[in-house]
């Protein structure tokens, strides 16, 4: 990997603390409470929206992102010029239609794109907050969108929808409101973090943390960047989001710009330097500290840890409308974990329909276009909208 | 496990197959019921839009699962044969197999699944002692092949076809109690009720089982 330390990456850290979106501010006087005991106050929630609030305030729905995602859901992103994480899903005539339905997609707390987070800066002290930010749960970034909602005036939200880590705050939004959450689409989720996937998470921060420019966590002060660190963490982890068939599929054995190996250590092949762009194009949006908390986060994500160790307890007596989605070669969050979901659902009498989409590309397929994935959220949206009345 | 039923639908004006009117007249008002191999949900809408039923099914092929989600029935995709030991005893009011039970691995198994998850279970099957049926194998001496049954013996999802004699032996062996027990002639019509079993078996072309536990 090429870096030289004189050109730093440029950290966005001109999204921290005012984001190209929306932001919903709030005071010292309404702290955010989190899991872990710790509060922040005054903090803030960076989001998007799209479409209108219909009178009775019955049509809005919320996206929930993954892991590194962020509010611009479906707009060009500010850091990337790129489309929206999720246009194919959301957007005028789209499964989530936007001429319909009034969208809402927050980033999470402990994000680095508007909402607060490590390197937000502390009140008390004037700097980011670094690894002094208190650690992040799920609830907490849903306690956090509550607040937005509550701000927003809406009582109860027609539909909650994201993957993964986003598909992990929908279920949490359905066990701890689950009066406010008509119908809910989680897909490639699970209601426990497993042990094979913590153990990838706690790869990437250690990749993170012994980067001698991570300093403790200070680096945003010291004018350094954990960007080695950072980008093998993602290297790593975009291994996870494939499938073994889709990387020999798009890249095989094949050599870069090169008829034969070069019998060094250059990325003589394809997805060498496929995972090597990977890495540094993602230090360039997104913040090493975050990274470290927003994967914490999802490894304490345990719904029935709360409710004595039972998932169908934690959904009893839910009238929300559920559809969860999976895929077939997807194994860092596989059938198997919604079926788990499925299966507690079913035990707590609520209603639920299930998929599992046939695709070969592995847990990346929720962002990707996969019809399958696309007529089953239009059919379970379209149908939930006539119940709820929505035009 | 079959994702499509086997018999040929024959509808009323309404366009509701008569099979699945009378499975609905099976069935109470209000009631909670799981269909296992539901399709693609015509059973489940009618039992939803006639009865007020709170419906839940199970289907093995994307494609009708897709169409049930469009119709805002929450089905999920799963197989009888694996998939009933998750559910917990007493359910659901109804659990309804139509179609289906011919083309699980373990038909016992599953009955006894279907006994345990409900208060009671519909049960619907071709009968294999209809008298084509018959006349196929001890004359032709071959593996039956109509327009109800259209597979070849090599290629059908039907691997466990029994008789409607056969079937009341299962109910004996599982102990269900037969609450109502109606054959469909060719037309998807009741068979007269006074005729004798023997004679079922030979004129049905399927069963329709009300059961309870014993």
């Amino acid at each position: 990997m090429t870096m030289s330390s004189a050109t730093l990456p440029p950290e966005p850290r001109n999204q921290v603390d005012d984001p190209s979106s929306l932001v919903a501010r709030f005071g010292a006087s309404e702290p955010l409470l989190m899991d872990s005991g710790g509060s922040i106050g005054p903090w803030q929630i960076g989001y998007q929206t799209y479409g209108k609030l219909n009178a009775d305030k019955s049509n809005a729905v919320l996206i929930c992102h993954a892991l590194t995602g962020d509010q611009h859901v479906a707009n060009v992103s500010p850091l990337t010029g790129k489309p929206g994480w999720w246009s194919t899903m959301v957007g005028p005539g789209k499964p989530v239609d936007t001429n319909r339905f009034f969208v809402i997609c927050a980033n999470v707390i402990g994000g680095c794109m508007g909402t607060t987070g490590p390197a937000s800066t502390n009140p008390a002290t004037g700097q980011p907050y670094a690894v002094d930010f208190p650690v992040v749960t799920i609830r907490d970034m849903v306690r956090a969108q509550a607040a937005l909602i509550d701000r927003l005036g809406i009582e109860s939200l027609f539909c909650v929808i994201g993957g993964s880590m986003g598909g992990m705050q929908v279920l949490q939004w359905a066990v701890s409101y689950p009066d406010r959450v008509f119908a809910a689409l989680p897909i490639a989720a699970a209601a426990r973090h497993s042990a094979q996937n913590i153990a990838f998470h706690e790869v990437g921060r250690q990749a993170v943390m012994a980067d001698p420019d991570w300093r403790g966590g200070r680096y945003l002060v010291e004018g350094t960047r954990p960007s080695k660190g950072l980008a093998v963490a993602r290297m790593g982890a975009h291994i996870t989001y494939l499938s073994e068939i889709a990387l020999h599929r798009k890249f095989g054995r094949n050599y870069q710009d090169r008829s034969a190996p070069t019998f060094s250590f250059d990325a003589d092949f394809q997805i060498e330097s496929y995972l090597r762009y990977q890495g540094l194009s993602f230090v360039e949006r997104f913040d090493a500290n975050s990274y470290l908390y927003v994967t914490r986060a999802m490894d304490y994500f345990d719904l029935a840890a709360e409710h004595g160790g039972s998932l169908a307890k934690a959904f009893r007596g839910s009238k929300t409308r559920f559809c969860v989605i999976s895929f077939t070669s997807d194994w860092l969050f596989p059938t198997s974990d919604s079926r788990a979901i499925v299966h507690a659902l079913n035990a707590a009498a609520a209603s639920v329909g299930f998929v599992e989409v046939e695709s070969d590309k592995g847990h990346d397929a929720f962002l990707l276009d996969e019809p399958e994935m696309f007529a089953a959220a239009q059919g379970f949206i379209d149908a939930a909208a006539r119940a709820r009345g929505i035009a | 496990m079959t994702s499509s039923r086997v018999l040929p639908p024959i509808e009323d004006v309404a366009g509701h197959r008569l099979d699945f009117l009378l499975v609905a007249d099976m069935v109470e008002p209000g009631s909670r019921v799981l269909d296992i191999g539901c399709g693609d949900g015509s059973l489940l809408a009618l039992l939803r839009d006639r009865k007020g039923v709170d419906g839940r099914g199970i289907e093995l092929s994307r494609d009708g699962v897709n169409a049930c989600l469009a119709k805002g029935l929450p089905v999920i995709q799963g197989d009888a044969d694996t998939d009933l030991a998750d559910y917990p005893d007493d359910a659901f009011d109804y659990v309804i197999l139509t179609q289906t039970i011919q083309a699980t691995k373990q038909p016992k198994v599953v009955l006894e699944h279907l006994l345990r998850i409900g208060r009671r279970a519909i049960v619907s099957f071709p009968n294999f002692g209809h008298w084509s049926v018959r006349l196929d194998v001890v004359l032709r001496g071959r593996m039956p092949v109509t327009k109800n049954m259209p597979y070849s013996w090599y290629d059908t999802p039907n691997i466990h076809f029994c008789t409607i004699r056969d079937f009341v032996e299962l109910c004996r062996e599982v102990g269900a109690q037969m609450e109502k027990a109606v054959a469909l002639d060719a037309s998807g019509r009741p068979i007269r009720v006074t005729l004798p079993w023997w004679a079922w078996n030979l004129l049905g072309e399927q069963g329709v089982f009300l059961l309870k536990r014993r």
